[in-house]
């Protein structure tokens, strides 16, 4: 057997600048084996919302994750309405929709350009994010925030969009097109990127099936799953626009998704604005009745899962979420064996994970009371050093 | 196959293996099975009838542990949520990552905060938690207390 070496990329990721923490064992510069560890995020959400009121829920899962902030909350409500079959009104149903596909647009720039940025290709970095500001101010205008909107509660929304604010809004949405074009011919053209992502971690229709992965990562590879056509909730079904789906799974055609997807949210965040019915935009819901429900949500990385279930009271007795990149980071196992060291980066790049949405789950660290000093942590981290060393050298 | 078929077929199929099955919605099934029949009636969903598994939620219910399967058939909206209760002193189901490696990582979840053991399983290491975790101390029982200083104490972390 050739000679193998460990490459650990974390337990902070250099580039994506979350927690989490790769071991690469590679002969030469080919990756034969990879191991994920998570876990070093926990908050324990799902624990916290036990404890909470159904008000107060959508505010404690908002804060799951810092991109797609409005994803939780809104899969949530939707649990917590399909307790009781709860119907909400068709003008918050619009405002609802236009809060998640503003939501997509600015989370697959960040991800394009943070893409270009692991590449070394900076402008397509400084392009991406510039568009995404101009989103963001989209955003601040309808909402009053860059991020946490706040927007959602069960039985409807939480503000009104007024109708001064529409031409600003239409303004600003329209401005980035043209940018947006061009950003899509610098990634679609450029032999570059070709060359650095075409036919690099490919994850076959088989593998995203076996793994059950979800959004962009699964539609690259010919996967005609979307919930937001399958499963037609708040205003999807009443607007038109087309589920992309691409079919060769590797790095290329997931940028290519969610390039293209940007465009889909565009539209139809824009046939919103121009058909937003009048009327309420609360059912006024007095209680929640004992049952258990489920609400999902597609978010830009794939698919939210709320499950909810009532005795009757005002909390509820479990709550259990599951965000997408829990289903897509295990495909690591599918797509990075076999390939080079060079390309490791970029491919764990392109599922977009998003680790504070994974690590929801457990209670507080029991450790957290102990305070380590910089002597300790100096010997703690050759401790390990030593023991990684006697088990693979 | 419409979604009267499917749910007609599930019944033909497994009927001694059913033990409840609630029609909630025109989305949502939910289908109480034994715990021994899981893996043959989850294959039949997941390769069979070509759903999604969308995860599976274990809840800690006073008398019994009971863990949700959830699977999704996009082509008939249809969310069908398997659900099996293990009793408390025999915490032991058959793992479903051998047929499929999407329940890999939930089980291994399930297996450090309710303390279920999945027979068949191929790595069943903590997940979420830290290696230094203390044995037989799982976060999502309805007995644990942990954010109780006093019981962090008594532990001696």
């Amino acid at each position: 057997m050739a000679k193998r070496t460990i490459v650990p990329i974390g337990p902070y990721h250099p580039l994506q600048e979350e927690p989490e923490f790769f071991t690469l064992t590679i002969e030469g510069e080919k990756v034969v084996d990879i191991d994920v560890q998570v876990g070093y995020n926990h908050r324990g959400i799902e624990k916290i919302s036990e404890m909470k009121t159904f008000d107060q829920i959508p505010f404690v899962v908002e804060r799951i994750c810092g991109i797609c902030s409005t994803s939780h909350p809104f899969a949530c409500v939707q649990a917590i309405e399909d307790i009781n079959d709860i119907e909400v009104p068709e003008r918050a149903k619009y405002i609802r929709t236009i809060v998640g596909e503003g939501e997509r647009i600015h989370s697959h720039l960040l991800w394009l350009g943070l893409a270009g940025h692991f590449l070394g290709y900076n402008t397509v970095y400084m392009w991406a994010w510039k568009l995404r500001e101009e989103i963001l101010d989209v955003m601040e205008i309808l909402y009053g925030n860059r991020n946490n909107y706040a927007m959602f509660k069960p039985g409807g929304v939480r503000r009104d969009i007024k109708d001064e604010d529409i031409p600003d809004v239409l303004k600003k949405i329209n401005s980035i097109i043209p940018t947006l074009e061009m950003l899509k011919k610098a990634v679609m053209d450029d032999p570059v990127l070709h060359a650095r992502t075409k036919g690099v971690g490919i994850l076959t229709k088989e593998e995203a099936i076996n793994y059950s992965a979800l959004g962009p990562t699964s539609r690259a590879s010919g996967v005609t799953k979307d919930v937001r056509k399958d499963a037609p909730y708040a205003a999807y079904d009443k607007v038109a626009w087309d589920m992309i789906v691409t079919q060769n799974g590797d790095v290329f055609d997931k940028a290519v998704v969610r390039v293209l997807e940007t465009f889909e949210s565009i539209n139809i965040m824009k046939q919103c604005i121009f058909n937003l019915p009048e009327g309420e935009v609360d059912a006024n819901i007095k209680s929640i009745s004992a049952g258990e429900g489920i609400g999902t949500h597609e978010a830009p990385r794939g698919e939210v899962f709320h499950y909810i279930r009532s005795d009757g009271t005002n909390t509820p007795i479990r709550h259990k979420v599951r965000a997408p990149t829990f289903m897509n980071l295990p495909t690591y196992k599918a797509t990075i064996i076999g390939e080079t060291i060079a390309d490791a980066s970029i491919i764990l790049a392109a599922i977009d994970p998003c680790y504070c949405c994974t690590e929801r789950m457990a209670v507080r660290d029991t450790k957290g009371k102990k305070l380590y000093g910089g002597e300790e942590l100096i010997r703690l981290s050759q401790e390990k050093t030593e023991k990684l060393r006697a088990k693979y050298v | 196959m419409r979604r009267e078929e499917v749910l007609k077929n599930i019944k033909g199929k497994f009927k001694g293996d059913i033990i409840e099955l609630f029609d909630k919605s025109s989305k949502r099934v939910y289908i109480e099975i034994k715990p021994q029949s899981l893996v043959k009636v989850a294959t039949y969903i997941f390769k069979d009838l070509k759903a999604r598994f969308n995860i599976a939620s274990g809840m800690d219910a006073r008398l019994h542990i009971e863990i949700l399967y959830h699977f999704t058939i996009e082509p008939i909206n249809l969310l069908i949520s398997l659900r099996v209760k293990l009793p408390k002193d025999k915490l032991e189901i058959d793992s479903l990552a051998p047929v499929f490696e999407a329940a890999n990582w939930i089980e291994r979840e399930m297996h450090e905060l309710l303390g279920i053991n999945f027979k068949g399983h191929p790595n069943l290491k903590k997940l979420l938690l830290p290696d230094e975790w203390p044995e037989g101390v799982y976060p999502l029982r309805a007995e644990y207390k942990e954010w109780d200083k006093n019981a962090i104490r008594d532990r001696g972390l």
